[in-house]
């Protein structure tokens, strides 16, 4: 049985915080990049000095956008920059919309960080597989960070990331670095293309087969769309890896973030508190039905 | 002095006393009355709002209020609503921010709260509250609950009777109350001698029972309330085999019972907002609307709705078999993993107030045949 993920952290566990785990910080917005036409990497300061609390990579917030609402959204980060927080957000419903319309000086809120992150020290020593789908991969470039910065305590490292089309491709700058390193092997596909675009053209899992990694010693780390993530799972077992090595992160519809207002449920789990992050082990049966 | 376990008899008469003894101490002091044809809890001021002479005739989809042929205050089982909404109540406001220079202002709304005397709590609603204690404690413990839940006073009363939707001999919940309240009452109607055997649960009920200098209860007045309790638990108008739920709702995910419930749910959310236990809840912005101020508000919510798994531009359960596989998987199975006990106290609300009486008495037992046709386990006496 594989160990849980990585350790959640109170969100109130500052001293002088809000008592009521429902009350938000704000936060300065300094900087809005945009990412794909619908999505935007937005980094932010708490107002007045508070300090940041750090988190742990595949952890999330909850983002509040002033008089229209929140949504819970994962920290894309670097979690070794403190003093500030760094959030990839789509533009798909109303509070989101509004969160990628936030401009530099703008203030929203925060509170978290909440749920469980990838359990990076379970894959000490091992190969490193990470599979992201679309907006997937913001919750994994923490992880990328943190295995960067710690390169040596991992053996082979392999990234697989597939988006929608080219225009949808994040960190498209950042993403050209990695692959111009030689110990990370950064693979890129898209669904569809026009003729500008050079690279593979395929589902991510088409990049799998001819992924470099010993199944026997590999960890996979997976996030995107539910059915990329089943897939996927499929893909990483057929190639010989168990399912205990496979992690994947989900997503539901979430309120308080403290397993408490009950939207998040898949099964026995709480995505908020138990997850985001979970060993496919313990939910591929209920991966498998529909509708729950 | 009086002491945890104690027992006293408190007459007919004394229940104003009693209530005087509340009010003096700052309680306001909500109890069943009869409200729209339905006994619903509420603040009473005085012993002649309660319900005398009144009980209550349910059935799956049927409640009626009915006369009884004595004057007993307490003489009815549970009605529509529970002590839930005054500890989680349905409509709350969270916090309150206002625009600055330096952005916006949080001002928590929830630092204090008020004291209530719960008087006519049934052993299976003290269940409940158990339940919901471990929803709403934790690391993220709600400050509103908490400090709702820890100055209530708990009365409760034993039930005298069992109604005929009643379960909580099934999920061993009652109908005796034996822990978890303050003081509890047995209505003791033989003859023309209408009294009460008063039993001291807690410390805060010690000092009440004493302030009203009470006769100490003869053992006939013990005998004859441990066997009104044994009547009632023989009178169960219904029955639930719990010891392969966990198995048995979570291993029939594919039922095709599901479908056939779902052809008569509504997906009304009646049972969810009627139930004790259910907790879900979602938040609500409320904005000035000049852009000023803003409220947040969290409001119950519903498995049963179809934006309750709402992702992106769809929801996860969009069918009502979905739905309701959800509530009565979560209730009595993943609600052990969750919390350690069900999330089902017995108290037959679910059934009474489904507008198309679906029973899940009924239902369970048809999950495990794994027949379509319905068994008997779960059916009402006639």
């Amino acid at each position: 049985m594989a160990s849980e993920g990585a350790s959640p952290v109170p969100a109130s566990s500052g001293t002088g915080g809000p008592k009521d785990p429902y009350v938000p910080v704000p936060y300065r917005v300094v900087e809005n990049s945009s990412e794909t036409p619908d999505t935007v990497t937005l980094t932010l300061h708490p107002v007045g000095g508070t300090r940041v609390p750090s988190f742990l990579p595949g952890q999330f917030n909850m983002f509040y956008a002033f008089g229209i609402g929140e949504a819970a959204i994962s920290m894309s980060g670097d979690p070794h920059v403190v003093g500030r927080l760094v959030h990839t957000v789509r533009a798909v419903g109303k509070v989101t919309t509004a969160l990628t319309r936030l401009r530099p000086g703008d203030v929203a809120g925060i509170r978290g960080p909440y749920g469980h992150g990838w359990p990076l020290e379970v894959a000490r020593g091992r190969d490193v597989v990470i599979v992201a789908g679309g907006l997937g991969l913001a919750p994994l470039r923490p992880l990328v960070y943190q295995i960067l910065r710690n390169r040596d305590h991992f053996g082979r490292v392999e990234i697989v990331y597939g988006a929608r089309t080219p225009s949808d491709l994040l960190y498209y700058g950042e993403i050209q670095e990695w692959r111009k390193r030689s110990d990370l092997r950064f693979q890129v596909t898209v669904d569809s293309a026009d003729r500008s675009w050079y690279g593979d053209v395929g589902v991510v899992t088409s990049r799998l087969p001819d992924a470099r990694f010993d199944p026997s010693r590999a960890i996979a780390f997976v996030c995107g769309p539910e059915i990329m993530m089943k897939f996927t799972a499929q893909a990483l077992e057929a190639r010989g890896l168990s399912d205990e090595a496979i992690w994947l992160s989900m997503e539901r519809n979430m309120k308080c973030a403290f397993a408490q207002c009950g939207h998040c449920q898949f099964g026995p789990h709480f995505i908020c508190r138990d997850g985001p992050v979970l060993p496919y082990t313990r939910i591929r049966r209920l991966m498998a039905l529909r509708e729950v | 002095m009086s002491a945890e376990g104690d027992r006293y008899v408190l007459s007919r008469k004394d229940v104003s006393r009693l209530l005087e003894q509340l009010h003096q101490r700052g309680y306001t002091v909500l109890a069943p009355r009869v409200h729209e044809a339905a006994l619903v809890y509420g603040e009473i001021r005085s012993v002649e709002e309660l319900p005398s002479g009144w009980t209550d005739r349910q059935e799956g989809g049927t409640y009626r209020l009915e006369r009884r042929s004595d004057d007993a205050l307490f003489g009815y089982n549970v009605g529509p609503d529970s002590w839930k909404k005054y500890l989680f109540p349905a409509h709350e406001k969270l916090w309150t921010a206002r625009r600055t220079a330096e952005g916006f202002e949080v001002e928590e709304s929830r630092k204090t709260g008020p004291r209530y005397a719960f008087l006519g709590v049934r052993a299976c609603e003290i269940a409940a509250m158990h339940i919901q204690d471990r929803v709403f404690g934790g690391p993220y413990a709600d400050p509103g609950y908490q400090a709702r839940r820890t100055g209530a006073l708990i009365i409760a009363v034993q039930c005298g009777q069992a109604g005929n939707t009643c379960f909580c001999v099934s999920m061993k919940t009652g109908p005796r109350v034996t822990q978890g309240f303050d003081l509890s009452l047995t209505e003791l109607l033989d003859g023309n001698d209408h009294r009460f055997l008063l039993e001291v649960g807690s410390e805060r009920g010690a000092e009440i029972a004493e302030s009203l200098h009470l006769p100490v209860a003869p053992p006939k007045d013990v005998r004859a309330a441990g066997e009104l309790l044994d009547r009632t638990a023989a009178a169960m108008g219904r029955t639930l085999r719990t010891d392969d739920l966990h198995e048995l709702l979570l291993g029939s995910p594919e039922h095709p019972h599901w479908e056939e419930i779902a052809q008569r749910c509504l997906s009304c959310t009646n049972c969810t907002l009627a139930c004790p236990t259910c907790f879900c809840s979602t938040t609500e912005e409320v904005p000035e609307l000049d852009g000023t101020k803003v409220e947040r508000w969290r409001r119950w919510d519903s498995c049963f709705t179809l934006g309750f798994t709402q992702l992106g531009k769809s929801s996860v359960r969009r069918s009502g078999a979905s739905r309701y596989r959800q509530w009565l998987t979560h209730k009595l199975a993943s609600w052990q993993d969750q919390f350690g006990s069900s999330g089902c106290v017995g108290c037959g609300r679910c059934i009474t107030w489904c507008p198309v009486g679906i029973d899940l008495t009924v239902e369970v037992p048809v999950l495990r045949t794994g027949a379509r046709s319905k068994s008997s386990e779960g059916t009402a006496k006639p």
